[in-house]
């Protein structure tokens, strides 16, 4: 079992974070990539990105959002509890190199898997600033963690209850404009990514976006998690899961996403009725 | 023995019972029942117990087969299990899956004028019995050796060198990526082929004998091979088959609907989604299904969509009934379970809705022109023969390749063109000093007594390199 050894509640407990006991993974995780948990015999394999990896604790921190039945599973395990199966480190991690500047763009949980990234490119020299995301103050997540990590911060909510009011597309455009970016890196929603993808290229800014198709094994034995991009087919979690913001086909992915919505709401209804009636 | 060979052969060969087409179509439960006691002997006392016979030649593994049938035939049971446990480490999993008819039933003497002695079904008779009646003790041990072997994939090759370095008393552990340890005997052949308590058996059974299991070890990933060396390892064996799904490359084929049967088959079997929604991993129910391919891989597939409550589940295959790869009792069970083939017809392009969901396929049709490579007459399409099939899923079942993320993360193993992994043939050492590969990643998608095979020869290899330094 792979123990929690740390849990928080963010974002009016619609995002869990766990600290999770995995050392052998910790040793080897990187920026940009990956674990898979499964809860327990029955459970699905969901893939999160480390958000954070500690390897004297050996522990590695996943940021979730809750939006279904595994992860309202996932919800339940305290502190003490565990996960039955961790898989890792998955995916390529993301290449860090000093370019100038940099944007990170963070929308919703997306915001956790920029951290660690935004943290290395600043580490390697490059002038971050951030840009994160959120439909109101109260979903807003890892603020005081990004403003750290970052040179220069900046806070959107699509309602205006804190920081810019609007999305994080109107900074990013102003940024482009400017003119002296070097390299962006979007992670967020399929549509904040698919939109501000096209703002970047726009102004021709090398753009990085992670991916989060569905997935099944994670070593590129299934190929549930093709994603289209530059007209070729690719694997995202041995391909990925990062790719060229700026020829990655999101209808496809969005409309992939959609394969199980049917199961999976039924799924989470019977989950909710069987967990609210004890 | 007393019987003159005359009378035998009068005997006819024993079929074994199976559940009726009409029901297990839609279950899971595995199809043929297997041979009761009597039924058992009486096979066996068909075998003319041949003084150079030609089933064990026939048998890639050398097992003693009039051997281990005179056992059964005396009713000695421990004695026919510890026969067969000689040269095949999982007989039950053979007599269910091997494919006896161009093996060791295709050699039998009996063949050549009427049934060959069913081998595999003997086989299957005398594990299952040890499973059910056995005393379960463990063979005996070397004393330990000190020396630490790492076995990387849990397939029938791994498993294979696994117990066979544990009783030569080395200390083994194998690293699995999956959740779960048995390769495709768990994540792909179906329950209803090969129930997964058997194989779940076979795994505990190397635990008893102290085999250590590391399941999610992605080995590349959560450790390469130079750190397992670093952590003390003296030998590594690669088993990690030719997990890389292989797609057809047409138009439309990142629809939502289509599935490589890797997909498919291992939401089915490694994540038990048929029990959807009792476990969380949903899997598509398609109406009108098609299978793309005739392997052993493309009946599992058809028959799991079958028995997941479809209405018509076609196979589409552009060869002829002749090429089709599948063993011929798959392909007979799939037919008698409703199964449609749709032979020398290839898909040129899959056709969507605005949800970007599969609705059908459009095929043209094949005549078989002059042979290819492979000895095949090579399908060509008839100009103009174009035509639709509509269909709501589709699993794409047309072969394997090998899976880089191992071999990509250790520079020194050297790989052909194809990417499968070059070994010394008699022994499988690869290239790297101190490593063994051996099964699909070797050979390419093959068999699970191939793969068995490979891992016998390498842990052969392996002792001898612990033991003597060569
Ligand atoms: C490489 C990778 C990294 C990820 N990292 C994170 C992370 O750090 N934090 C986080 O909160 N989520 C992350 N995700 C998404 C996360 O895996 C899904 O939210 C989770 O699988 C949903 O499972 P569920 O059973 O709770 O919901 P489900 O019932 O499966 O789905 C509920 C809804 O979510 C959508 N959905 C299903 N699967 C995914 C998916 N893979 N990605 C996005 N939406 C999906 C469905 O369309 C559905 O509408 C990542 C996904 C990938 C592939
Ligand atoms: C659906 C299907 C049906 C089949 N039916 C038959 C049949 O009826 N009869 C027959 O003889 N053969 C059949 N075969 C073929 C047979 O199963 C294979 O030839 C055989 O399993 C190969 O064994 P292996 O040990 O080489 O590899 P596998 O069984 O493929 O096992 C490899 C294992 O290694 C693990 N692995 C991979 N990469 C890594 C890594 N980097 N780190 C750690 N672990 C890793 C995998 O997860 C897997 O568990 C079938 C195959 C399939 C897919
Ligand atoms: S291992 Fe396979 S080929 Fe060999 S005797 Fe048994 S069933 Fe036949
Ligand atoms: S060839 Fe047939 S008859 Fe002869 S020993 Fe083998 S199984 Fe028996
Ligand atoms: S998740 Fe199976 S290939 Fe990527």
């Amino acid at each position: 079992m792979f123990k929690i050894v740390h849990r928080e509640e963010m974002a009016d407990a619609t995002v869990i974070l766990n600290e999770i006991e995995a050392p052998l993974i910790a040793r080897k995780a990187k920026p940009g990539q990956f674990v898979i948990l499964k809860a327990n015999e029955e459970g699905e394999r969901i893939p999160l990105t480390m958000a954070e990896a500690n390897v004297e604790k050996g522990t590695l921190t996943v940021i979730y959002m809750v939006v279904g039945k595994s992860t309202a599973l996932f919800k339940t395990l305290q502190v003490g509890d565990g996960y039955q199966d961790v898989i890792g480190p998955l995916g390529k991690p993301t290449h860090i190199e000093k370019v100038g500047n940099v944007v990170c763009v963070g929308g919703g949980t997306g915001v956790a898997v920029l951290y660690p990234i935004t943290k290395a490119m600043k580490e390697a020299g490059n002038h971050v600033t951030a840009i994160i995301g959120a439909r109101n103050k109260d979903l807003l997540i890892l603020e005081d963690k990004m403003r750290e990590a970052s040179n220069e911060l900046i806070v959107c909510t699509d309602d205006g209850s804190y920081g810019h009011h609007g999305f994080v597309t109107d900074p990013l455009r102003e940024m482009c404009e400017k003119g002296s970016l070097n390299q962006a890196i979007l992670i967020g929603p399929v549509p904040m990514m698919k939109f501000a993808s096209k703002i970047t290229e726009e102004y021709d800014v090398p753009t990085l976006v992670s991916l989060n198709p569905i997935m099944v094994d994670g070593t590129g034995m299934c190929g549930g998690c093709r994603v289209s991009v530059g007209g070729e087919t690719k694997f995202a979690c041995v391909d990925g899961p990062e790719f060229d913001g700026h020829k990655v086909d999101y209808d496809e992915l969005m409309l992939r996403l959609q394969a199980y919505c049917e199961e999976e709401k039924q799924c989470y209804e019977s989950y909710c009725t069987i967990r609210d009636a004890v | 023995m007393a019987d003159k060979p005359g009378k035998k052969k009068t005997i006819p060969r024993q079929a074994m019972a199976e559940q009726e087409p009409e029901v297990r179509r839609r279950n899971f439960e595995e199809v043929p029942l297997g041979y009761t006691m009597e039924q058992a002997q009486m096979e066996a006392s068909r075998c003319l117990q041949c003084r150079k016979p030609g089933c064990t030649s026939g048998c890639p593994v050398s097992v003693d087969i009039p051997g281990f049938i005179q056992c059964i035939l005396e009713g000695d049971m421990t004695a026919a299990i510890r026969n067969l446990w000689g040269k095949n480490a999982l007989p039950a999993v053979c007599g269910r899956v091997c494919p006896q008819e161009i093996q060791c039933e295709g050699e039998c003497i009996l063949g050549k004028k009427g049934d060959p002695v069913a081998i595999g079904n003997l086989e299957r008779f005398a594990a299952d019995y040890e499973r059910a009646h056995g005393s379960g003790e463990l063979p005996p041990k070397l004393p330990p050796t000190g020396k630490k072997v790492a076995v990387v994939g849990s397939g029938p090759s791994g498993l294979t060198v696994a117990g066979d370095l544990i009783a030569k008393g080395h200390d083994v552990t194998i690293f699995e990526a999956f959740h779960k340890a048995g390769g495709v005997l768990v994540y792909g052949i179906p329950e209803f082929r090969l129930p997964k308590a058997i194989v779940g058996q076979e795994v505990h059974f190397l635990e008893r004998l102290g085999v250590k299991i590391e399941c999610n070890a992605v080995v590349g990933r959560t450790v390469s091979l130079d750190e397992l060396f670093e952590e003390g390892y003296d030998a590594i064996y690669l088993g990690v088959g030719a997990g890389l799904p292989r797609f057809m490359n047409i138009p439309g084929e990142n629809l939502v609907g289509i599935l490589s049967a890797n997909e498919y088959l291992t939401r089915a079997n490694l994540m038990k989604a048929y029990k959807f929604p009792d476990v969380d991993t949903p899997i598509p129910i398609g109406k009108n299904v098609t299978v793309l391919g005739a392997g052993n891989v493309a009946m599992d597939s058809a028959r799991t969509a079958m028995r997941l409550g479809a209405d018509s589940v076609r196979i589409v295959y552009r060869r002829s009934r002749q090429e089709m790869p599948a063993r011929a009792a798959e392909i007979h069970h799939a037919e008698e379970e409703g199964i449609e083939m749709m032979l020398l017809t290839n898909p040129t392009r899959y056709i969507g809705d605005e949800k970007g969901r599969l609705t059908g396929m459009e095929c043209i049709q094949m005549e078989l022109g002059e042979p290819d490579d492979s000895g095949r007459r090579r399908p060509v399409p008839i100009p103009g023969s174009e035509l639709e099939i509509e269909c709501d899923l589709c699993i794409v079942a047309v072969g394997s390749g090998a899976n880089p993320l191992l071999t990509q993360s250790t520079s020194d193993l050297q790989l052909n063109k194809w990417g499968y992994i070059m070994t010394e043939p008699n022994t499988g050492k690869t290239f790297k000093r101190g490593v063994w590969a051996g099964g699909d990643i070797v050979t390419g998608a093959a068999t699970v007594i191939l793969a068995m095979g490979a891992g016998r020869k390498a842990a052969d290899s392996i002792h001898e390199y612990l033991v003597y330094g060569w």
